[in-house]
């Protein structure tokens, strides 16, 4: 991890300083509640995409413990103001501890939402062979909200970020949700929506009209909502457009689009992130960054955490967070402005 | 020297440095024309821009348009459609001009 240490909001790599950006326009980039724990179970997945800015892929090993996922319940059952558990990864689903967090969190009555990719239902565990083909089921058992990565309505740009034959199984992992009632206003299945290079993403409205139309025509698909999200110049990404050396050109793209109304549904107001080894963070962009959150000189973590001085902490900003307030905004939810 | 270089369409505002109020009308009309839904969507007006660029042979269009259709949710098959188009209708409108070679070549009592 390239921990980020230098200074509490540090000022972009070309000089795009987003703090700047918020301040001189008089905007308030405070926390607002600690409404989402978002926990990054894993770091393992069985796919290796482009975009990603966690760099996961079958080769990692890194998982949430017991011990810490145990905490992150308590964490959820001391508080009504955390309503919902957000679980990220890697695919999450292939942390050892995964049903049992899910069924705790929802035992305490949380809305849990699981970053879902699809084709690990299809392709279970790459380092045990471990099948995963009950994962529909339980999602609905458990009325998870499954939310997932789906680059396109069409092979082409799918398969181009998420690897070859992602386009096909992600239909057929679809097809089973939707068997599971996932997708028909009961249970909630949104799709994720992020551009298949450097540029910023359509109108959110404009492409769920035809995600809609074309993955129910063509392939017999039904979901909920479709959320546009820009892509991170962290990791994988950021190596992938230096390497073609439109790093700068991007930055700049995300920095001229700036839209004041996005920061008021910017998501580290109203979350937490935790990564694998119970460190807290402002957001999942944060933790991949190693920009730990503090509050007053103490890093947070699950084991020592004061919700109070939590939601009193100064959120800590890079040149990556342009990133969220490009255009419509962008967050875990899609866009966050009009 | 290069003719077209791309950080040069950065400065196509620079064109009002004289005749300014013409070119503040062109771009309001420009950007009432392209930039948002109308009766056709923005997307849709994206790929006509895209198939004139290449029908004009306009670099910088090219460019801007390229972007603009990806950023306006196309993808690269939809966009080659509208290169295609281009081609196309590039093709019939010299291809048509053969009605007038043949009128020619009748007058010449060759046909």
């Amino acid at each position: 991890m390239n921990e980020r240490t230098e200074t509490e909001n540090p000022k972009g790599k070309n000089g795009l300083d987003f703090s700047r950006a918020v301040a001189r326009r008089g905007l308030c980039a405070e926390p607002v509640a600690i409404r989402t724990l978002q926990a990054n179970v894993t770091k393992l997945c069985n796919q290796a995409c482009t975009h990603c800015h966690v760099d996961a892929s079958p080769a990692r090993k890194e998982h949430m413990s017991l011990e810490c996922v145990n905490r992150c319940l308590a964490i959820l059952g001391e508080s009504d103001e955390v309503e919902n558990l957000d679980l990220t990864g890697g695919a999450p689903e292939l942390n050892p501890h995964f049903d049992y967090f899910v069924r705790e969190a929802r035992k305490l009555g949380k809305h849990v939402m699981v970053r879902h990719n699809l084709t690990v239902t299809l392709d279970g565990n790459p380092q045990t062979g471990e099948e995963k083909r009950y994962i529909p089921g339980f999602f609905a058992e458990n009325r998870v909200e499954v939310v997932s990565s789906l680059p396109y309505y069409s092979e082409y740009f799918t398969d181009r970020q998420r690897g070859k034959g992602v386009f096909e199984k992600s239909m057929e992992s679809l097809r089973m949700l939707n068997r599971e009632g996932y997708g028909a206003g009961e249970l909630e299945l949104n799709l994720v929506y992020n551009p298949a290079g450097a540029f910023l993403p359509p109108s959110q409205k404009d492409l769920e009209a035809d995600f809609k139309t074309r993955l129910e025509e063509d392939h017999g698909v039904r979901f909920d909502n479709l959320y546009v999200m820009t892509n991170m110049p962290i990791n994988r990404f950021e190596k992938e457009i230096r390497r073609k050396n439109i790093y700068d050109d991007y930055m700049e793209k995300l920095a001229n689009a700036f839209n004041p109304e996005a920061v008021d549904g910017l998501m580290c107001r109203n979350m937490l992130s935790v990564s694998h080894d119970g460190r807290i963070y402002d957001c999942d962009f944060n933790q991949m960054l190693g920009m730990r959150a503090r509050a007053g000189a103490e890093p947070l973590t699950v084991f020592n955490l004061d919700l109070d001085a939590a939601r009193k902490r100064k959120i800590r900003f890079g040149s990556h967070c342009f990133g969220c307030t490009a255009g419509a905004g962008s967050s875990c939810g899609g866009e966050t402005a009009s | 020297m290069n003719y077209y270089d791309p950080e040069d369409l950065g400065r196509f505002p620079e064109v009002g440095k004289f005749a300014k109020d013409l070119m503040d009308r062109f771009f309001e009309y420009y950007d009432g024309a392209t930039g948002g839904d109308g009766a056709l969507t923005k997307r849709e007006k994206a790929l006509i821009a895209l198939a004139v660029a290449h029908a004009e042979k306009c670099p910088y269009c090219i460019d801007a348009f390229t972007t603009r259709c990806l950023e306006t949710g196309a993808d690269p098959e939809q966009m080659t459609e509208a290169v295609h188009v281009a081609a196309s209708m590039s093709a019939g409108v010299r291809l048509a001009h053969a009605v007038q070679m043949q009128n020619a070549l009748a007058k010449n009592g060759a046909m």
